[in-house]
């Protein structure tokens, strides 16, 4: 690992939910909620806030808190309200750097909307899918994004900011029953408005979804067969069997440049 | 050309004599034979050819070997002249349906693909309020992509807005875009791949500053409901159908009977933005740590490699990850969690360098979903050729060594970014 320089300064709040066992359906810690604690431990330290709307009664809260963490601000609501409003003035009020969140919730809706609308009614930037935030520097931050198949973006985003946190940041650190018993969870009930939007939605159990079959347009019987049969081909790929090694070397170094794997 | 056929009777007395000196090159090349009444005639008898065991084989496939006139000559012709696929034609739209792609790595996705699709679905669902046209909306730089074929009918395409670039990470400059886009065409449906390559990112951003709820993982959408998939995928939400939405992957089934004009489309101003975000460019990784199913750029070995230590250098030197067939695996040669193919790891990377390889089936399976192939091999006939889009046949060894020098010679001149050789080294377990 690279020696990070942790600014102590930056104000970290992260927002946590409940998340769902994929196979059980217990209530537990989310894991990108968790993964975000973990960052906001490493950027703040214990200063880390946490926040929470909507069933405050939910013991899978003191999961976050036995990540070592003495406060939790958990804002009571009703399940068909609309937490983006009490978010924003839960943030005007208890002003913060960094604001960390998962990407999806793992139950209900899951639109993943709470960071770009919370982003929207702050006006602050938002990251997408951080893996990690290197330095904080002067009002800017240098932040690591995370892009399919491993690779990493460096990005420098003026403060204050909303990111979500990918499943490439690190793992969050297991936590403790004794302090989740001890954190503080401070409730206070929120001023939420019902979801209109939502009510009259349907809500069931995921039915699987067809597999999509590969339709053959031939027009002829023998088309069809030398479909089912055929091996996978290219279209015609291009042979170099004349030439010196170098030549052939270099058509292939081409080829990396064009598709920009090489830079 | 008169449509009298007029017969040859000497040529065709010379066929019937098997004792005319001319005989053997007339009868070899028959033709189409005429009977009298100038019918075309076909002889059952000359279809296919006698196999080495004295069966006769009919290959339809091929049509190489079938008998004048036989069913394979003639359904290979048939195939061969595809007819041109039928022009979608749009004078003046009545409304549109915008598609916002991905075009991750210049090209546009089967995702991509699905989402227009839908699109057109839309627009033949709404068929009564007039004729539709799906603009696609395409930011950044493009490598390949048919966007005739891919059911285009207007396109949007900008690799630059206001002399800033449109490359890397600029979703504010993409959304000031797509927000001139929303003023000037005022499109009925704003359709997102709801995808980890920007497509989600961009939609919600534009949910959030037009005040739409989108409806997110939609996978099934018509005029009035839409099906959407809930929090770990085990609930569905039903739905009406919003303005802007994020779907899924294989939600309609991709344009492929109709050809479109994919005509340009100018806009007429693009609102000035400050981003606040700013693209540091990409930071290198060590291509060791990345999974094989996620590498984007794989350099594997076969059978062919000897000289394993320059395998390796090779490999760090260009940056890719390494993966492996399975008889170097067996051998002892790489370890197992790096084997490509059914019985390995499926990979989906975007380059795909075969070196000594030759292609078993079970390796071409694994390698089905990578978009370029590069083999290097001996063998000049082995199915990996055929796969590939560029292949070199050449001996392994001296390709790979100017390979890598090539390698070297770019970096030492890209800059003072040295290979991270040290620290793989021992994860480079040997079974």
């Amino acid at each position: 690992m690279p020696d990070v320089k942790v600014n102590p300064n930056p104000r970290v709040a992260t927002l946590v939910s409940v998340g769902r066992h994929p196979e059980s359906g217990r209530a537990r810690r989310a894991k990108q909620d968790a993964r975000a604690v973990e960052l906001g431990l490493k950027m703040a330290g214990t200063a880390c806030r946490l926040v929470h709307v909507g069933d405050t009664t939910e013991p899978a809260l003191r999961h976050y808190l036995g990540m070592g963490l003495p406060q939790l601000s958990a804002l009571q609501a009703g399940p068909d309200a609309d937490a983006v409003p009490a978010l924003a003035r839960h943030l005007n009020e208890h002003p913060a750097d960094i604001v960390l969140t998962g990407i999806r919730a793992e139950s209900g809706e899951a639109s993943g909307m709470v960071p770009y609308l919370l982003a929207e009614r702050l006006g602050w930037p938002l990251v997408s899918r951080i893996a990690d935030i290197q330095t904080v520097e002067n009002g800017v931050a240098d932040v690591l994004q995370a892009l399919p198949g491993g690779q990493r973006r460096l990005l420098r985003v003026s403060l204050p900011f909303v990111a979500t946190v990918d499943d490439a940041a690190s793992e969050a650190r297991q936590y403790a029953f004794g302090p989740g018993r001890r954190g503080e969870l401070a409730i206070s009930v929120a001023d939420t408005t019902v979801d209109e939007d939502r009510q009259g939605w349907q809500e069931m159990p995921a039915k699987p979804r067809p597999k999509r079959l590969n339709v053959v347009k031939a027009k002829s019987a023998a088309d069809r067969f030398k479909a089912a049969t055929a091996k996978p081909q290219g279209q015609g790929g291009k042979v170099i069997r004349d030439g010196t090694d170098r030549e052939k070397a270099e058509a292939i170094m081409t080829l990396l440049v064009a598709e920009g794997v090489v830079r | 050309m008169s449509d009298i056929v007029r017969r040859d009777v000497r040529i065709e007395w010379i066929r019937r004599n098997r004792l005319h000196p001319q005989h053997n090159e007339l009868a070899s090349a028959p033709g189409p034979t005429r009977g009298p009444t100038g019918l075309l005639r076909r002889l059952p008898h000359n279809v296919g050819f006698i196999g080495p065991n004295g069966i006769r084989r009919i290959d339809r496939g091929a049509g190489a070997q079938g008998g004048a006139g036989g069913l394979g000559a003639r359904a290979l012709s048939h195939s061969a002249q595809t007819a041109p696929l039928l022009l979608h034609h749009v004078e003046q739209p009545d409304f549109y349906v915008a598609v916002v792609v991905d075009i991750a790595a210049g090209r546009l996705s089967s995702h991509d693909r699905d989402v227009l699709g839908q699109a057109h679905r839309l627009v033949r669902i709404h068929a009564d309020d007039g004729q539709g046209a799906v603009v696609a909306i395409v930011l950044g730089d493009v490598r390949e992509a048919a966007f005739d074929t891919a059911g285009v009918d207007r396109l949007i395409h900008l690799t630059e807005v206001n002399r800033q670039p449109l490359t890397g990470y600029c979703p504010e400059l993409k959304l000031a875009v797509l927000q001139a886009v929303d003023s000037e065409l005022a499109p009925r449906y704003w359709l997102f791949p709801d995808s980890i390559h920007g497509g989600a990112d961009l939609g919600a951003r534009l949910a959030a500053r037009l005040g739409e709820r989108p409806a997110v993982q939609a996978w099934q959408v018509d005029a009035g409901q839409t099906l959407c998939r809930g929090g770990s995928q085990h609930t569905d939400w039903q739905r009406p159908t919003s303005r802007v939405m994020l779907l899924a992957e294989e939600c309609a089934l991709a344009v492929g009977e109709t050809r479109h004009e994919a005509r340009p489309i100018e806009l007429a101003a693009i609102p000035q933005v400050s981003p606040q975000i700013q693209d540091r460019g990409p930071v290198e990784v060590d291509p060791g740590k990345i999974a094989l199913s996620q590498a984007e750029f794989i350099l594997a070995a076969g059978n062919g490699i000897q000289d394993w230590d320059q395998f390796h250098q090779v490999a760090t030197a260009l940056g890719a990850t390494e993966g492996a067939s399975r008889v170097a695996v067996d051998d002892g040669n790489m370890p197992r969690s790096r084997q490509v193919g059914a019985t390995g790891t499926w990979v989906t990377a975007r380059v795909y360098i075969a070196a000594g390889i030759s292609g078993a089936i079970q390796h071409l399976q694994g390698i089905r979903q990578c978009d370029k192939v590069v083999a290097i091999n001996l063998d000049g006939g082995c199915d990996m050729i055929k796969r590939a889009d560029l292949s070199v046949i050449g001996d392994s060894r001296a390709i790979l060594a100017e390979l890598l020098a090539l390698a070297c010679a770019r970096r030492g001149r890209s800059g003072p970014g040295t290979a991270p050789i040290e620290g793989s080294q021992e994860d480079r377990h040997v079974a």
